[in-house]
């Protein structure tokens, strides 16, 4: 008999308790073990899907908000680059109005000072030439000085030719009141004599002239008429005096500017 | 001339006998406990894992996933019952080089005792499925006249499950006997290596006609869910 019953029992026994040994020993511990494993797995996937999301969230948030930077960067580039423009325009013009200021009123100043300097140098020349003249001329000549101005102011009036002896005539002819000789001081007859002599030997008639004390002339005689004057003061040397030293004034003056 | 381990008996005491295929099978069930404990104990849950529990791992994996291409769902419930059979016929097969030792699965009396257990655990397996009217009414389709037919099937493919390793185990074992006595060199080498590929396959064979019937009885309603992804 090939079939022990006895042994089919005791295998089957066997094979049970090995099937009991199996699960208890191999396929739970090898199945948990994967299932672990993958559940890890999936978790280590999920979990790197989740960070890669949140990379990727993250990467778009901060290109969004390189981008805003970039964007106020360069509007606060450009509002500042505005600004300092306007802002340097600004002190441009207000430096270039306060050196245009400052020149103006330096050129004021100067021609101001010139104004002063000319007027003192002037006046310090008109009486320093006064005095050294008067002075001069009383050491120098037995006549006194009225008589000397009264000779060279006639020896003038003959000496006078063309353009101004003929307006100096028609003056006389035309005008309806007598010429009017002024001198600094009150010259005496015998000089008015001379004087309404030469005019009458000049102009060959009998000239209707009234004589007039006038201070400001400094030193000198003076012929009006109608307009036309002719004249020998002091005051007349003093004026091309001032004139020349005005140019002399000027010279330094436009050296300066350039 | 010795036709079953069954017959070298140890120990005799009435009814209990100690034969060569309970002792055998007893080392068999030592080996692959201790084996697998041994393997088990220290088990990685990291993606790092010992040679050994990559071989289990392979060994529990490929045999869920053929339980799984039956159409058996979810196969960790049905691993432990057929990867039994199929490790314990395997083994069984595998430790005929060991000179001396007489494989438990070439005695009749243990491949019924394994048919017996696929006869029964099929209507158990079944009855857990579908409860026990839905697993009776098997056995009346597709008509009532079918009954005996299907009694009579399900018999007879049990006793085939059994003669069919016994059968096999046993010619391997006896051939190898045979040329022993007549060509002692070489040849019985190229047979015994011959008789691994045969036990490895009759083991495939067992579990997966053990999974098949156990299928039968189980997955009639979700045929069509089954078949459904393949088409």
């Amino acid at each position: 008999m090939l079939i022990d019953w006895f042994t089919v029992g005791a295998q089957a026994l066997n094979f049970l308790i090995l099937v009991w040994l199996m699960k208890r020993f191999l396929y739970k511990p090898v199945l948990d073990a994967i299932d672990a494993r993958e559940a890890r797995i999936a978790a280590a996937i999920a979990d790197a899907d989740g960070k890669t999301a949140e990379a990727a969230k993250e990467r778009e948030e901060f290109q969004h908000k390189n981008e805003v930077f970039d964007q106020e960067r360069a509007a606060l580039v450009t509002q500042a680059t505005d600004e300092a423009n306007a802002e340097r325009q600004r002190l441009l013009d207000d430096a270039r109005q306060a050196a245009d200021a400052l020149s103006a009123k330096r050129m004021e100043m100067l021609k101001h000072e010139v104004h002063t300097l000319n007027q003192a140098i002037g006046r310090r020349t008109e009486r320093e030439v006064f005095a050294i003249a008067r002075q001069a001329l009383t050491d120098l000549a037995s006549t006194s000085l009225e008589a000397r101005m009264a000779d060279v102011f006639t020896r003038r009036l003959r000496e006078m030719g063309g353009e101004v002896k003929a307006g100096l005539a028609e003056g006389l002819r035309s005008a309806p009141d007598p010429a009017i000789v002024r001198s600094a001081f009150d010259l005496p007859a015998e000089l008015r004599a001379d004087i309404q002599r030469a005019l009458n030997e000049t102009f060959s008639d009998d000239v209707r002239v009234r004589f007039e004390t006038a201070p400001d002339l400094v030193s000198g005689i003076e012929l009006t008429t109608n307009g036309h004057t002719v004249a020998w003061s002091i005051a007349e040397y003093l004026a091309s005096l001032e004139k020349a030293v005005g140019e002399l004034i000027k010279e330094p003056d436009h050296a300066q500017r350039a | 001339m010795r036709l079953s381990p069954d017959e070298i008996v140890f120990w005799h005491y009435g009814f209990l006998t100690l034969n060569a295929t309970i002792v055998f099978t007893w080392g068999l069930m030592l080996v692959l406990a201790v084996g697998a404990r041994l393997i088990t104990r220290r088990l990685s849950m990291d993606l790092t894992r010992s040679r050994w529990q990559n071989l289990l791992e392979i060994i529990v994996t490929a045999v869920a996933q053929q339980i799984a291409d039956v159409g058996l769902r979810p196969p960790e419930k049905y691993v432990g019952f057929l990867g039994t059979l199929f490790l314990f016929v395997a083994a069984a097969s595998l430790c005929t080089v060991i000179p001396g030792y007489e494989p438990p699965t070439g005695s009749l009396s243990t491949t019924a005792a394994l048919a017996l257990c696929v006869l029964v655990a099929v209507p158990v397996f079944g009855i857990q499925e579908k409860g026990v009217g839905g697993y009776l009414k098997l056995y009346i389709k597709p008509t009532f006249i079918m009954l005996p037919f299907n009694i009579i099937s399900e018999v007879s493919r049990t006793l085939a499950l059994a003669v069919r390793l016994f059968g096999n185990m046993m010619s391997g074992a006896m051939i190898v006997a045979i040329l022993l006595t007549i060509t002692p060199f070489i040849f019985p080498i190229v047979m015994t290596a011959l008789g691994l590929l045969t036990g490895m396959v009759q083991a495939y064979i067992f579990s997966i006609l053990a999974a098949v019937y156990i299928a039968s009885a189980t997955r009639t309603r979700t045929r069509k869910a089954a078949q459904a992804p393949t088409t």
